[in-house]
């Protein structure tokens, strides 16, 4: 079992820091995802009026969110699926074991899904006395090296080959000791012949859903590996998991969604395999499964739509703001302590298990505003995460220092000429001690962030001189 | 099944008063009817707006670009003779698993005797399939392909080798124009998909080791495209 540790952000933080595989990992992912995702939104000239139709798309279902999943629940019990509701993960775990004890499951296949990780279903499901497999290669690596996943797109994305090469030969005693796994072709070839077998063994299968669609009661998956599909294709029961907020009106809808998820993901015009799902087998199918079920969850995500965030609903875990955040960067997903991290999990981990649990996220970010700039739907992430430092400094959870900083910050920040004034000196002063080496190695109160990582140097103008020039 | 339906009952009610605010519970049904009724388009990317032609040499680009391959005959007749090149450059038996779409039905098999066609659903043993797409979308090299007793799902996804055929005059700009065309053609009873439509984009690829992108982990490692002109 993999323990939240997101009440130990600070600890998390300084390991990480020093973690040498880790760094050069993140190094992989801030040059690969980053840049291909500015390829594919460039070529696209559209691309940037389709963040805007998404944004408003998944407003528009957000304000209507009861009407749209009646109107699902009644789609999907036409084509003769069954809906679930569950309130929290106790009620979801015990909707899933209870469809796979009626059908006397042993073997469960698992495609990636969030709403998997967030209910800890394959901890439950072993407990219970099945094996759960988990069949995205990412998420296979970690399920055998018992570990959380460090990026909700690509989850072993911490782990190096060498490292996948051990988990193999730890877990495939029935191969070979002297077989060769020194290639990444080496090391695919073998995972997709460990479970070739467990797919076409499995009893049930369960996915993850990007999108539910209302007008046909359809789940969406969205995947690369073709893992999704074999998932919810041979076993007898499907089982989608999804949580209120995936639901979209339209095909149409769910069409321009798909158009800012992959380009915004990892940078593909297109995933590989985008499926549909509707209802189980038909009368004379020869194939798919004959039982097909969704469960819905809600745990934490109506108060979020009742409160101050309920902007963060519009996520379709795309993961950019993972990628080019340069807090995540720093210290990868593992040091947020949950499922989610980087900007959105730092707005939406605390939303979910309340506060108390995760008082330090929202101070993991510099504020730059990268996150908000690639968002596909546009939320103003970095807002949101002031929005829980006020109510962090409110329920008096922050250290001192914090508390301290934020109150002189507020003072300057509701007097701009004040801040103005103290700013621009400051920010010329860093700006000159900073230009001799081009970049800061040290900031007295930053002091466990500049010691691993080089401070940018600031240019040596505030944001508001500069947005001043802008504008004469 | 009763405490189910409370459960839902019980969330549907905690989205509605945090709505209420807002809005009313009856207009915002209404609103959400009429979108579903008749869904707006919204933003089609003109990429793929150009002539048919333009939009088949735009199709296999893309999909070239993801690492599929492409070929183009001009009857269905050369079908057979294709296929068998095509196995046979690639070091595969001249075997294949296939969808009993009525168009492979029209196929005189016998032009090549040395293949071997069986139908049917997939199994493991099965080293490439053949199955027939629903429509090819220009503005990405997406196949769109759909469950029906004649066109089982594993074809698409249990063999390494998956060799799909797409008849030209199905070949179209945008997704859009398909889900039109599902909604016609298939009818909307009880609602309006097949089980299920697979939009397929390239073959199995995946980036988890040390983010390299390698194909054919779990799905086809190949995907052939033959277009063909005249079927
Ligand atoms: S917050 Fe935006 S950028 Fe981040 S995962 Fe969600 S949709 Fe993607």
């Amino acid at each position: 079992m993999v323990e939240a540790t997101t009440t130990q952000f600070k600890s998390n933080v300084k390991k990480a820091l020093v973690d040498k595989q880790l760094q050069k990992a993140l190094a992989g992912i801030k040059t690969g995802f980053v840049h291909n995702r500015k390829i594919a939104s460039e070529r696209l000239e559209e691309f940037e009026d389709l963040r805007d139709r998404a944004r408003d798309i998944k407003t528009h279902t957000i304000q209507h969110l009861d009407a749209y999943l009646e109107i699902y629940q009644q789609n999907v019990e036409a084509s003769g699926g069954h809906v679930h509701w569950a309130r929290d993960e106790t009620e979801a775990r015990e909707i899933i074991l209870a469809i796979c004890q009626s059908v006397d499951a042993k073997t469960v296949t698992k495609g990636k899904s969030m709403i998997g990780e967030e209910i800890a279903i394959n901890d439950y499901l072993e407990e219970n006395g099945l094996e759960p497999i988990e069949t995205d290669l990412g998420e296979y690596i970690i399920q055998l090296r018992g570990e959380a996943p460090s990026h909700i797109i690509a989850p072993a994305s911490h782990v190096s080959k060498e490292q996948v090469a051990d988990a193999f030969r730890e877990t495939h005693k029935n191969l070979p000791a002297e077989r060769s796994l020194e290639e990444p072709d080496e090391l695919l070839a073998e995972a997709r012949a460990m479970l070739r077998d467990k797919f076409i063994n499995a009893d049930v299968g369960i996915t993850g859903a990007n999108f539910l669609i209302a007008e046909t009661g359809s789940s969406v998956i969205v995947t690369n590996e073709g893992n999704g599909d074999l998932t919810q294709t041979l076993p007898g029961v499907h089982i989608a998991l999804a949580s209120i907020e995936k639901v979209v009106p339209t095909l149409e809808d769910t069409t321009t969604l798909l158009r800012v998820l992959a380009r915004s993901a990892t940078g593909q015009e297109m995933s590989s395999y985008t499926t549909f799902s509707t209802g189980p087998r038909r009368a004379a199918d020869l194939d798919g499964p004959a039982e097909y079920h969704v469960v819905i969850l809600d745990n934490g995500r109506t108060d979020l739509l009742a409160g101050d965030f309920s902007e963060m609903l519009r996520c379709i875990r795309c993961g950019a703001c993972l990628n080019h955040c340069p807090v995540y960067n720093s210290i990868g997903g593992h040091a947020y302590g949950w499922v989610y991290p980087g900007p959105m999990g730092a707005v939406l981990t605390p939303g979910l298990m309340g506060l108390d649990e995760a008082a330090d996220l929202p101070q993991a970010s510099t504020l730059c505003g990268k996150c908000e700039e690639v968002c596909p739907v546009r939320i103003p992430l970095p807002s949101l995460l002031r929005r829980w430092r006020d109510q962090v400094y409110v329920r008096d959870l922050g250290d001192w220092q914090t508390k301290w900083a934020l109150k002189w910050w507020a003072v300057f920040a509701k007097r701009p000429a004040l801040y103005h004034f103290f700013a621009g000196p400051k920010m010329q002063f860093l700006g000159w001690w900073a230009r001799k080496k081009g970049h800061l190695k040290y900031i007295p109160s930053l002091k466990g962030w500049t010691r691993n990582r080089n401070f940018p140097a600031p240019q040596g103008k505030t944001f508001q001189q500069l947005w001043k020039e802008k504008r004469k | 099944m009763s405490v189910q339906n409370n459960t839902g009952a019980d969330i549907l009610g905690k989205i509605g008063a945090a709505l209420d605010k807002d809005s009313d519970k009856a207009a915002r049904a209404a609103t959400a009817a009429a979108r579903i009724e008749s869904p707006p388009k919204n933003l089609i990317p003109n990429r793929a707006q150009v002539s048919p032609e333009d939009q088949v040499q735009l199709f296999r680009d893309w999909a070239e670009e993801v690492s599929a391959t492409t070929d183009r005959i001009e009857h269905l007749d050369d079908l057979p003779a294709a296929l068998a090149a095509y196995l046979s450059s690639q070091n595969l038996p001249s075997e294949i698993k296939s969808s009993d779409d009525p168009l492979l039905g029209r196929v005189d098999w016998t032009r090549q005797p040395t293949l071997t066609r069986h139908l049917g659903v997939a199994i493991e043993a099965d080293q490439a399939s053949l199955a027939v797409a629903f429509a090819g979308i220009a503005e990405t090299g997406t196949l769109v392909l759909h469950a029906a007793p004649e066109n089982p799902t594993t074809l698409n996804f249990l063999p390494e080798t998956h060799i799909v055929v797409l008849p030209r005059s199905r070949v179209t700009g945008d997704y859009e124009t398909t889900w039109n065309r599902l909604r016609n053609e298939i009818g909307s009873e009880p609602s309006s998909l097949p089980r299920v439509v697979n939009w397929i984009t390239g073959p199995s690829r995946t980036g988890d080791i040390e983010q390299k992108i390698q194909l054919g982990i779990h799905g086809p490692r190949r995907l052939h495209i033959i277009i063909i002109d005249e079927a």
